[in-house]
């Protein structure tokens, strides 16, 4: 298999049919067992059992980001290789990505909510989230705003990589800003810190919910490919000679 | 009626679908409530102090971005032409367009308020309070807008020279507005009497909206 | 066809005078056009054709003169009683084919014609489902006609309605035409071309 294979959409179409009931069972599986996991992992001795939010906020929020980075890949397939299905890759992840990294906002609030004493606190990494969640809102208004999808796709990936390349600037600036306006007085969670009690549950969540994206990914991809299919048929059929 | 109703679900349906613009208008508004605090900082007493004021000039610029093709759209595919000519009154043609904005674009902002009032450290009671104002102000921004879009469309030009023209029209909504809402914050002020105030105007636009851009509409037919 | 009134109607401008950016297109305009008749008004670029239709059609007041309808429906003006076709198709790429013609229907009033019927008429019967914008130029300019298909109106405007259409669309077109006026109605167009019906010519602007 090769990625010439994958560039016909209709190859494409069976072959992630062939490949999609695996990714489901193998989703559910591994979410199970992270969850389990998830649930039986002790409480932290300072925050309690708010801790377990983590188990959810970690994998959201990686996937916040490896999402802009599968479109950035998706859009350079767009615009230098042109590949046929770039920009359904890219159409379809952008929906995807919003909603992880509207999780990983919601969560990260739910987090903070004992930390903070309110749901929002302008920290730099919640901030930073924020952001990119406008970032892929926009870039879905984008995709809505123009009726033809080849038409959108250039601009969208256009979009998409100078988004990529703004996320480190506009990370440091929150960083930058943030340090500048208050000291370091919210909570950190020290990666090297983390006991293996925690390490292990949240890899395996990590996996699970890339897993969750891959699925998801597919089938929103099976689904873009064949609404443009039923457009193109709309237009053959509204193209028919008149009586 | 038939008339006017099937205007607003068109309008309505036409914001809604691909290719229409009405929930850009809330991006817009959570994209400038977002900025706020960065050319401020993040100091959670003064964001709250300054919330409903944030939240008012985030809405009024939203809903007056949004409304910049109120009738542009309908002038230059020629069905102004069509609504110009037909039984129903221009005026109350004009009302029904605004009022489907205002359901598309402007009710939709009164939604996403209370959620932005939690990025803004908003207790319960600002937000219902700011929420409260936006729902009773949001209208007047429409129906005061929609004179600056029918003069858009008159004089051939949009975007900014729109946006001068309509927002000193606005500064009443928004000091009663936010004086509405500061009262129900802080006080000392009742919350009844800027309020009431903010309804009246909301009322009294309502009024002079449809007509203004129907004088407007028709002295600029070419 | 019914019969769209049940007299005789007159459409009779007097001394009509047209101003545009201060400049007179035309002045003194005389013209009169009767149930069952078409007139075609012709004459070179900016002589004020599209001026004269959107003057009848209430759309440009006009400088100088009257327009008048005789015998048609007393409690309606003269725009009320008229189809103004434009260059404009007055068309929402975003609703579909019927959606855009069950909108002007409703909107427009007045006694209502089937819709399906009408888009049958103009060939268009199997699209009706599609959004508008998947519509080419020619499928646009028929979905207008079938607007004046469906709210029957005694006055039709037309400005140079045949652009677009192709033989067999002209063809059409004329059939509704001869139609319209078999029904008393009247026409009213500008054109350049031939309309495909039997027309009295007004020339306005003087000889090019």
């Amino acid at each position: 298999m090769s990625l010439i294979d994958l560039a016909n959409p209709t190859r494409f179409l069976a072959l992630s049919a062939r490949v999609l009931p695996w990714l489901v069972a193998a989703t559910i599986i591994l979410l199970a067992i992270g969850l389990y996991q998830s649930a039986t992992a002790p409480d932290d001795y300072q925050q309690g059992a708010t801790v377990k939010i983590m188990f959810i906020h970690v994998p959201n929020a990686w996937l916040s980001m490896f999402v802009w980075g599968v479109m950035s890949v998706a859009s350079l397939g767009t615009l230098v290789w042109r590949h046929p299905l770039a920009d359904v890759a890219a159409k379809a992840a952008a929906p995807i990505g919003a909603a992880f990294t509207f999780l990983a906002l919601l969560t990260g609030s739910l987090w903070g909510r004992p930390m903070w004493g309110t749901y929002w606190e302008w920290d730099a990494r919640l901030t930073s989230v924020l952001i990119l969640f406008l970032m892929y809102l926009g870039l879905m208004a984008l995709w809505r705003a123009v009726e033809d999808p080849s038409r959108a796709a250039r601009a969208a990936a256009v979009l998409t990589l100078v988004g990529a390349l703004n996320l480190p600037i506009i990370k440091f600036s929150v960083d930058w800003w943030n340090t500048l306006h208050q000291p370091a007085s919210v909570m950190r969670m020290g990666g090297s810190t983390l006991d293996k009690a925690f390490l292990i549950p949240l890899l395996v969540m990590a996996v699970a919910f890339t897993l969750l994206f891959v699925t998801l990914h597919l089938a929103a991809m099976r689904n873009e490919i064949l609404r443009r299919r039923v457009r193109s048929l709309q237009m053959m059929q509204a193209g028919r000679k008149a009586a | 009626m038939t008339a006017l109703s099937a205007l607003i679900r068109r309008d309505i349906k036409i914001a809604l679908r691909v290719g229409g613009g009405a929930l850009i208008g809330v991006l817009f508004f959570l994209t400038v409530v977002v900025l706020m605090p960065f050319a401020l900082g993040p100091d959670l007493a003064l964001l709250s102090r300054l919330g409903p004021a944030i939240l008012w000039l985030g809405a009024l610029l939203a809903s007056l971005l949004t409304l910049d093709r109120l009738f542009m759209a309908d002038h230059e595919d020629g069905s102004l032409d069509l609504i110009t000519m037909s039984r129903t009154p221009l005026e109350l043609a004009c009302a029904a367009k605004a009022l489907a904005h205002w359901l598309a674009a402007g009710l939709p902002l009164v939604v996403a308020a209370p959620v932005l009032g939690l990025l803004l450290n908003l207790d319960m009671a600002a937000t219902g309070a700011v929420a409260l104002t936006l729902l009773a102000g949001t209208p007047a921004l429409t129906f005061t807008g929609m004179i600056g879009a029918a003069l858009a469309v008159t004089l051939h030009r949009g975007g900014l020279l729109m946006a001068v023209l309509v927002l000193p029209l606005s500064i009443p909504v928004l000091i009663f507005g936010v004086a509405a809402s500061q009262a129900a914050i802080t006080g000392p002020l009742s919350f009844g009497a800027p309020f009431s105030i903010l309804c009246a105007l909301t009322l009294v636009s309502l009024v002079i909206g449809p007509f203004a851009a129907a004088a407007s509409l028709k002295h600029g037919l070419d | 066809m019914n019969r769209l009134v049940p007299g005789q109607m007159q459409l009779s401008g007097r001394g009509v005078t047209c101003v545009r950016s201060g400049r007179e297109v035309f002045s003194g305009l005389d013209f009169e056009v009767a149930s069952g008749a078409a007139v075609a008004v012709v004459g070179r670029n900016g002589s004020g054709k599209t001026s004269l239709l959107r003057l009848i059609a209430g759309l440009l007041i006009p400088a100088g003169g009257t327009i008048v309808l005789d015998g048609g429906d007393a409690d309606m003006t003269l725009p009320e009683q008229c189809h103004y076709l434009g260059h404009r198709d007055a068309l929402k790429p975003a609703l579909s084919v019927a959606e855009n013609l069950s909108f002007w229907a409703d909107f427009l009033g007045g006694k209502r014609f089937d819709a399906a019927a009408s888009l049958a008429a103009v060939g268009l019967d199997h699209a009706a489902d599609l959004p508008a914008s998947f519509l080419s130029a020619g499928q646009r300019r028929r979905l207008s006609l079938a607007r004046l298909l469906t709210v029957r109106r005694p006055v039709w405007l037309l400005d140079e309605p045949t652009t677009a259409l192709d033989a067999a669309g002209q063809e059409m077109f004329g059939g509704l035409m001869r139609g319209h006026l078999a029904g008393g109605g009247m026409i009213i167009a500008a054109t350049h071309g031939p309309l495909g019906i039997e027309a009295r010519e007004l020339r306005i602007g003087g000889t090019a």
